[in-house]
């Protein structure tokens, strides 16, 4: 899944120290071989920002997936039969798989697993506000398998076209397990969709549920969003919000209301003739409270991942001994 | 024949409730490499304890595997009780997967001979994959029987704790005698012996001790309907979306 199309930037209230200034001979040369085509390699040499800037990103990204796997992970023991419990279990594993991945490709750009780690339990580091809403009922991990699945795969399609090596090869790796978290997904929308009047219930209400979040995905409209110029011109961002929500709309709308089901916005439209979707204010005001930290399930989130690292912390000290640290070839 | 539904129900009652415990360790685990590891095991079990279903509905006539894992009481489960134990921490979840998978792979190594051809060759894919969670299991054993002195000791205390316990991955069906006459299985007695010997030498390796059974009866039952006070909970878990109507598909 799960790299939101928005990327966080804290508001810094701390005196900024003094812009780096980069070499114009070097950063001519930079956005020259970006411009055509080429990937900029860890040993490459890059600005400071690019650097940074990548870092929140895949860092961010890398967070979405171990927090996201919370919310669908509780309902691995609780799925109604063998074939979506051996679904999720893989599909959740996936996504670990995936932060495993990318908290790798981060590494590359000087930042230690551990360090990204402490930041995300600090609340200092962020991850996609989508996983700060609760999964009620079955059908919300349908939702999710399906349409939240769907949003990040136009993300990180998107983003897999960037310029970092590392980050999209990555990326092309994780679209592809991501297209089969969609299909099973969307077998799954489809069995409730098609179900007994008490299954389409749950999956319509979980889709109303799920509506905001899904618009809020995406961030803010491109109007609002700082910095996205220069992060597009080096391919860092590769497409605007705006754009990614148009794409997502205009594909799976059609997929949700042709098995009966709809998104619960009567201003939810098409203009023919521009191809944008228009669609009710998605109140930006809680979008950035769940930022903040005041989401449904913020705190939560955080409480289990926090448990995760205490009650681990042995095993990961004990792997720090000489004994364990030397490596013996298993088979 | 009687005796060999209830093994194969035995078999694969143990795996479905091991792996929906191992699948609690999704997110969750010490490092991001364990929770994947733990998950891919938990998928490997659900899905021997659903081959092993789809045998005896196919061979046997019993109830479609989703029914018969999804729809059965407590006391018709024939698991052991070390299987049906909470996760704990990572230290009890890692001793019971190595006394388990290592009782695992005995078994079915055994079970390529047996006389029952599907069951034979069944098991010659299961013991390729149990051969990979056996090296897990060892090699996390010695990493943490020698790492730090906490470690170490978490690990004896989850050994002894684990290890009466896993007497009743031994405890055999009735009329176990049928199986063996017939050729379809060794026996549990010969099986517990062969497991002896494969996990001796890797407590050893580790610096731990292997616990002194003083009576290798305490934890039978579960092959009978006899279960701890965790698998209750656990099926009311499992079965939370699909008693929303037994009936509707999902």
């Amino acid at each position: 899944m799960y790299g939101g199309g928005y990327i966080h930037q804290e508001e810094s209230t701390k005196k900024q120290p003094e812009a780096v200034v980069e070499d114009p001979a070097k950063l001519a040369e930079f956005q020259a071989r970006i411009d055509r085509g080429e990937k900029i390699e860890p040993h490459d040499w890059m600005p400071t920002m690019y650097r940074k800037q990548l870092i929140r990103m895949i860092e961010q990204h890398a967070h979405s997936e171990i927090i996201g796997s919370l919310p669908e992970g509780t309902w691995i023991t609780r799925a109604p039969n063998f074939k979506r419990k051996m679904a999720l279990i893989a599909k959740v594993q996936d996504e670990i798989g995936h932060g495993h991945l990318l908290y790798t490709a981060c590494e590359t750009l000087g930042k230690p697993r551990e360090q990204m780690i402490n930041d995300l339990l600090s609340g200092k580091s962020k991850y996609s506000n989508v996983f700060n809403y609760p999964a009620v009922t079955w059908a919300d991990v349908t939702v999710i398998g399906f349409l939240i699945d769907a949003a990040a795969i136009v993300n990180q399609l998107a983003n897999s076209k960037g310029s970092y090596g590392p980050y999209c090869r990555a990326l092309e790796r994780i679209c592809a397990e991501e297209a089969f978290h969609l299909k099973q997904g969307h077998d799954a929308f489809v069995f409730l969709a098609t179900g007994t009047q008490q299954q389409r219930d749950m999956l319509q209400a979980a889709v109303n549920r799920w509506y905001k979040p899904i618009i809020h995905f995406f961030g803010p409209s491109d109007k609002e969003s700082v910095h996205s110029e220069q992060l597009m011109r080096w391919k860092v961002k590769m497409a605007s919000n705006d754009d990614m929500r148009n794409q997502f709309f205009d594909m799976y709308v059609p997929k949700v209301r042709e098995v009966g089901i709809d998104f619960p916005d009567p201003n939810l439209k098409k203009d023919p003739e521009t191809g944008k979707w228009s669609f009710s204010d998605p109140d930006w005001d809680e979008f950035y409270e769940v930022i903040k930290g005041n989401g449904p399930c913020n705190a939560e989130r955080l409480a289990v991942r926090k448990w995760a690292e205490e009650t681990g912390l042995w095993v990961r000290q004990a792997l720090a001994t000489p004994y364990t640290k030397t490596t013996v070839p298993l088979a | 024949m009687q005796s060999l539904k209830d093994f194969l129900y035995t078999i694969a009652d143990d795996n479905l409730i091991l792996g929906h415990r191992n699948s609690e360790w999704t997110g969750l685990g010490p490092v991001l490499e364990e929770d994947i590891a733990f998950s891919s095991m938990a998928q490997d079990k659900v899905g021997l304890a659903y081959q092993l279903y789809q045998l005896l509905h196919t061979d046997m006539g019993e109830g479609h595997p989703d029914k018969v894992a999804f729809n059965r009481t407590e006391t018709q489960f024939k698991c052991c009780h070390l299987v049906e134990y909470p996760i704990g921490e990572y230290d009890f979840s890692l001793v019971r997967h190595f006394l388990f998978d290592h009782a695992a792979f005995a078994r079915f190594d055994m079970l390529t001979k047996s006389a029952y051809p599907a069951l034979a060759q069944l098991s010659v894919k299961v013991r390729g994959e149990l051969k990979y969670h056996v090296l897990h299991a060892d090699t996390w054993m010695k990493k943490l029987g020698k790492g730090t002195e906490e470690s170490k000791a978490r690990m004896q205390t989850a050994l002894n704790e684990a290890f009466p316990l896993a007497m009743g991955i031994f405890e055999p069906v009735d009329m176990e005698q049928e199986l063996i006459q017939h050729g379809y299985f060794e026996g549990e007695a010969v099986l517990k012996e062969r497991w002896l010997a494969s996990i001796a030498p890797v407590i050893e390796a580790a610096g731990l001790k292997l616990p002194e059974i003083v009576h290798d009866k305490t934890s039978y039952g579960g092959r009978k309907g006899y279960h701890t006070e965790y698998l209750a909970p656990l099926l009311k878990e499992m079965t939370e979306v699909f008693s929303i109507d037994p009936e509707a598909e999902w």
